[in-house]
């Protein structure tokens, strides 16, 4: 029996061969003209995404007399050091606020990830029962909540959060997406792991740790580097709650910067004596020296998880 | 004699026991969400009080509706509703038809190397916070020195100053959001894409589909429950503003605010700016009820249509 039908495939096969290479012909035109188009527009977007980038990191390296007379450009025009030496010249506020960006970065990331895999883990188990309850309890908050007012009170007021890193470190360590991601990924892991592990008289925190652990690279690469980045561009929380400067995290001094110059200036321009403050600051490029150190870390952080990421981000349903 | 079944809280005293470690690994979780999630929700009663800072949100005296009736006087909930509503809508039908297009897109070229480069440059604007993104818009349209009026000055042309310039601002906001977001939700598509059954296009081929019949065939229909998640998510904040966006740019320009002002800027002003603690909490009372009765009827409506694709 097996081997007739083996032979009438094979059969339709020889016949269906010279058709199949005139259809991948034809296929193979069109293939092209998708790709062709396909590279032109997305040469186009990342032209767009790659500018804005290159300019702040050119303008960096400007001086700043070029840069207020000629302009923002994508060229790289009178190279100068000026605003790198102005930004370092007191480099002990920047260093502070590095300190505090990495410190908070690092514990922030840590919790993160591990909450976030801990919850997904127990409620992808299949033979957890009150799974589905639980998950809309989580689900919920996504839904509803309480609002900036009652949050900001409570937490200043009960919680301690003002004037202290737990303001900044707190809000951002437990997200119920993360924990649908997680979820989402180790369902893709076959239970009959867990189910045998248990059959060795392995208990589910072992379970999670040795097995489940080592088999999320992909997943855990990816949070962290969603955590990171959370924590990393945090001004929100650390406008909310620090209002003594030594606790300032890098991207809200970098928005202090930012603003106070544009007050200054503002100022400046209505005594009538817009020069002057031009030359005693690099204003603008100093902005953008800035800019440049406040993000460049994170930035390079990011071919190290690449290779993870399109397999860690894979987004299931709420439910289940 | 034969075990019987346990039945009702026996059963769930065997299976509290039997899942001990699971329940303990959920007590980090649970005791957050409980502490800085479901707590507040209480302290919504705040906007139907007087609050007193000494007093706390617990013992304030109440009034009523009185802070709603100050909002509601105040003539800013119509503005502010409709502008969040329509930057939103804007932000998620823009931003699904990018992302998608361009995961398909991605999907169908073959060098690799150039899909690559494309995935990795296309995400770069994910990475930045909202304060270098508004140092880059400093950069492009400052009045004086800015890329862009320097182009246009070159060009002959009328500088546009867009710190009192206001109808340029709706294009501007959803073109920084597209700008920052879809690399990210490109990449989700992607993930998606990817994880789909290669032997379906390999029997399309055999079948001798082209390119677009692949696409709108088989990836467009792989794609619609992971479109439907995303939409519904989007749209459970569709009342909650970028407020990361709108600060960084508008912030406080009077000017701007006609055509910019979203409910999370006006609460957050409210608050810390006016010191309206009770205005404020109306506001976010006011922004949390419509977004849960959004999502709730949308999920309603959609659980008549397709059940698969509802949210809960």
């Amino acid at each position: 029996m097996s081997s007739v039908t083996l032979k009438v495939s094979e059969g339709k096969k020889k016949t269906k061969t010279p058709a199949v290479t005139k259809q991948r012909k034809i296929r193979k035109v069109d293939e092209d003209i998708m790709n062709a188009i396909g590279i032109v527009i997305l040469s186009l977007v990342m032209f767009i995404c790659i500018v804005p980038f290159w300019t702040i990191i050119v303008s960096s390296f400007r001086s700043e007399s070029s840069l207020l007379t000629k302009g923002y450009s994508i060229l790289i025009k009178d190279f100068s050091l000026e605003a790198y030496e102005m930004v370092f010249r007191d480099p002990s506020k920047i260093l502070g606020a590095y300190r505090n960006t990495i410190m908070i970065t690092c514990i922030g990331t840590f919790c993160a990830v591990f909450m976030a895999t801990m919850t997904g883990y127990v409620l992808q188990r299949q033979d957890f029962p009150w799974r589905n309850k639980i998950s809309f309890f989580f689900f919920f908050t996504t839904l509803f909540s309480g609002g900036l007012v009652p949050t900001y009170l409570l937490n200043t007021k009960v919680f301690g959060f003002k004037n202290s890193y737990l303001g900044m470190i707190v809000p951002l360590m437990f997200s119920v997406w993360n924990m649908i991601i997680s979820k989402t990924f180790m369902r893709s892991i076959s239970f009959s792991l867990t189910e045998s592990a248990k059959l060795d008289g392995a208990n589910d925190i072992y379970i999670y740790f040795k097995i489940m652990f080592p088999l999320s690279k992909p997943l855990i690469a990816t949070l962290c580097l969603f955590s990171a980045l959370a924590y990393w561009n945090d001004w929100y929380f650390c406008m909310l709650y620090e209002s003594k400067e030594h606790m300032f995290n890098l991207q809200y001094f970098l928005n202090e910067i930012i603003n106070s110059i544009q007050a200054l200036k503002v100022i400046a321009s209505k005594g009538g004596d817009v020069s002057m403050t031009g030359i005693t600051l690099p204003q603008e490029t100093m902005k953008m020296a800035m800019t440049v150190i406040a993000t460049g870390p994170i930035v390079l952080l990011y071919p190290f998880v690449q290779k993870y990421f399109v397999k860690g981000l894979t987004i299931g349903s709420v439910k289940g | 004699m034969l075990r019987r079944e346990k039945k009702g809280f026996a059963k769930f005293l065997s299976d509290v026991v039997k899942f001990r470690y699971l329940l303990l690994m959920l007590i980090p979780a649970v005791v957050y969400v409980i502490l800085f999630a479901y707590l507040p929700m209480t302290g919504i009663i705040v906007a139907f009080k007087k609050y007193n800072y000494n007093q706390g949100i617990y013992k304030s005296p109440w009034v009523g509706l009185n802070n709603f009736k100050f909002l509601f006087i105040s003539k800013k909930l119509w503005p502010l509703t409709r502008n969040t509503l329509g930057y939103n809508l804007a932000f998620i039908v823009f931003g699904m038809f990018f992302q998608v297009s361009f995961a398909i897109i991605l999907n169908e070229i073959r060098c690799k190397v150039f899909k690559k480069t494309a995935q990795s440059i296309m995400f770069l604007p994910y990475f930045i916070s909202w304060v270098v993104v508004a140092a880059m818009v400093q950069a492009f349209f400052g009045y004086e020195t800015g890329l862009v009026s320097k182009l246009i000055e070159n060009a002959g042309g009328t500088k546009i100053n867009i710190t009192t310039t206001t109808w340029i601002w709706p294009f501007l906001l959803v073109f920084l959001n597209l700008f920052k977001g879809t690399g990210y939700g490109t990449v989700v598509y992607l993930a998606a894409i990817t994880g789909m059954d290669q032997e379906i296009y390999e029997a399309a081929e055999v079948d001798g589909a082209n390119v677009w019949q692949r696409i709108k065939y088989i990836t467009i229909p792989f794609l619609k429950p992971t479109m439907a998640t995303m939409f519904m998510l989007a749209l459970g904040g569709v009342f909650r503003g970028d407020f990361g966006l709108f600060y960084q740019t508008i912030g406080n320009n009077g000017q701007l605010l006609e055509v910019a002002d979203v409910l999370d800027l006006f609460i957050y002003r409210v608050m810390i700016s006016n010191n309206d603690i009770g205005m404020s909490a109306a506001a976010g009372v006011y922004q949390s009820i419509l977004c849960f009765a959004t999502i709730v009827t949308v999920n309603s409506i959609i659980k008549r249509v397709n059940p698969d694709y509802t949210l809960f």
